[in-house]
């Protein structure tokens, strides 16, 4: 299976941004070569501020720029972007209800070997705490440059949740991406996984060896976890009485929560959320975090087994 | 901006008092907000919207408009006063400071009021707003101007000095920055609490041209923000020793009156004194 990072689609669709559209700005914390910004720097040097390491400033500049009529791309880590200037994306940008997209890569463990102090596991929790935030949280690199696109012609901030390792190409360029309206890539009536990110591709290979033990299980790409796809969250809860959650984040406060949240109120069935369970990451390579901290194919399988017991 | 005469800098000091007497008014009748760096900064406010910026009230969103940006957003009132003077809206509102519903919210909020450049309040974030403007204005090769006004504590802030470091780096000379130094914040004198003295060198060493003027001195202000327009490839910032609570004399100086408001005997004694 052919396989980007969604920080690289990124990169790549922000160049076409800024060949399409002369009110795009690019603004960077030093890391344009990791968050992949540095393309648009090299051909729109005049669009592109970096802040140096400076994420606080690189917020406030942001609202400034956009308070010029500016359409501004922010870009930084995760755990910088959401956790550093967390004011200054609460105060200034969406206090101020400004157009501008906290585009932030390297979410999530599988930073891998850095190490916990550079691994996000509350950013989706944090945006999601606060109004006027949209949250997006796009699977693959098409799904990536579709959700860069729409978040050009939406008016007002929001939060775009990229990662660092290379992740499966689910979709190709037919994919009908609207945000605030999750995707179903596979029907089927015994329970619902719901995930974001880099856990949908694991969800649909969970979903396969299900199938195969006779276990019909629907998968939805919730790529908008704010304002979450209730509908559709409604429809499958009464159509497969249970749901999974499965996140590359803490179980408190993201998917998960918003998952919980809106079934609980609406259509109460099980709910079990797969996450990082309130723990910190730590380095190792990705796949051996994601092992570590149970964010695997069996795992979903073995908590789809449990979840069934429930209904 | 307006050539520099007497007619002008008379003109500069009348306003400052109508808005200081404004301020009391306001600060009085709300029964909370901040009194003493709201005066502080009356004749700095009033020389920007009575001498130096190319502003019109009936055209809020003008493109081509110098923009203010109150960093220190607890001054809400001076900025409100001034706001309603030039006739952004009537003067009559300035009494609903504070009250639920209100556009003059208890700090700056652009999308509530026109006029209101930013969001501002939260302390340091407005001087990054400011230098966000200066860089558009740059890139979109326009003459306009930036102009921020801080408090001295609000210096204690690290993004102010994120924010000095980008302005001087990008070259940001169509930004003006003021700081009023008033010498007090919340907690008691500033070198006490946290001290950023010497706030001229600071500047000086993240590479900013830096202007000394009394901050009551209309005549001196306006001076130093002409010749700020002189100052080019680097950001200017004109350092004004003030005193807070200016021109109420019980409130001058006095820490107290930093976050309280008079009641009906002390706002009138305070109107008595700036008639």
């Amino acid at each position: 299976m052919e396989k980007q990072a969604t920080r690289d689609a990124y990169g790549k669709a922000l160049l076409e941004l800024g060949q399409r559209y002369e009110n795009v700005v690019v603004l960077d914390a030093d890391l344009s070569k990791s968050t992949k910004t540095a393309d648009f720097a090299k051909a729109f040097p005049d669009r592109f501020i970096n802040a140096g390491i400076a994420e606080q400033n690189m917020m406030g500049m942001a609202a400034g720029l956009a308070a010029s009529g500016k359409v501004v791309f922010a870009s930084s880590f995760a755990i910088f972007a959401t956790g550093r200037a967390f004011e200054m994306v609460r105060n200034s940008l969406a206090y101020g209800n400004l157009n501008v997209k906290v585009c932030a890569t390297h979410a999530g463990i599988t930073v891998g070997e850095d190490g916990g102090s550079h691994q996000s596991v509350e950013d989706i929790a944090l945006m999601r705490s606060i109004p006027n935030m949209l949250v997006l949280a796009p699977a693959d690199g098409a799904s990536t440059r579709a959700a860069l696109f729409q978040l050009y012609d939406y008016q007002g901030p929001a939060y775009l949740r990229l990662g660092r390792p290379a992740v499966p190409l689910i979709y190709d360029d037919k994919l009908d991406f609207k945000i605030g309206r999750g995707i179903e890539l596979r029907n089927g009536s015994d329970a619902t996984i719901v995930s974001c990110g880099i856990m949908v591709a694991k969800s649909l290979e969970a979903a396969q060896i299900l199938a195969d033990e006779g276990i019909q299980v629907s998968v939805v790409d919730m790529h908008t976890i704010k304002p979450v796809d209730q509908e559709l969250l409604i429809s499958k809860a009464r159509e497969t009485g249970c749901i999974l959650t499965v996140e590359e984040h803490s179980i408190i406060g993201g998917l998960g929560s918003a998952v919980a949240e809106a079934v609980s109120e609406n259509q109460p069935v099980p709910v079990l959320r797969m996450g990082i369970n309130d723990q910190f990451g730590q380095s190792g390579s990705p796949d051996e975090l994601l092992q570590y901290y149970g964010l695997t194919v069996e795992r979903i399988v073995h908590n789809i087994h449990n979840l069934l017991k429930k209904k | 901006m307006k050539a520099i005469n007497e007619q002008v800098i008379a003109e500069c000091s009348e306003r400052a008092r109508l808005m200081r007497r404004d301020i009391i008014s306001m600060l009085s009748e709300s029964g909370s907000g901040h009194s003493g760096g709201s005066l502080s900064a009356a004749d700095i406010v009033a020389c920007l919207y009575y001498g130096e910026m190319n502003i019109d009230p009936l055209r809020p969103d003008w493109e081509e408009r110098d923009r203010f940006v109150l960093s220190k957003g607890h001054a809400a009132p001076v900025l409100y006063a001034a706001l309603a003077q030039k006739g952004f809206f009537p003067r009559e509102q300035l009494l609903t400071l504070r009250k639920l519903g209100s556009p003059l919210q208890g700090h700056p909020d652009r999308n509530k009021l026109a006029g209101v450049e930013a969001c501002s309040g939260s302390l340091g974030q407005g001087i990054s707003w400011a230098v966000g403007m200066a860089l558009a204005a740059k890139m979109d090769k326009k003459e306009y101007r930036i102009y921020a006004l801080l408090g001295d504590g609000e210096l204690e802030e690290g993004i102010v000095w994120e924010a000095a470091m980008a302005a001087a780096q990008y070259k940001l000379d169509n930004l003006l920055a003021i700081v009023d130094n008033n010498g007090l914040q919340i907690d008691g004198r500033i070198e006490e609490v946290m001290s950023p003295e010497p706030i001229d060198d600071k500047f000086k060493a993240f590479g900013w041209e830096v202007i000394k003027v009394d901050g009551h001195d209309h005549r001196m202000i306006l001076e130093a923000m002409a010749k700020a327009r002189d100052i080019k490839a680097r950001p200017t910032v004109i350092v004004a020793q003030t005193i807070k609570g200016k021109g109420c004399s019980f409130m001058e100086n006095r820490v107290e009156w930093h976050g309280s408001t008079p009641n009906q005997d002390e706002a009138a004694r305070a109107l008595a004194e700036l008639a």
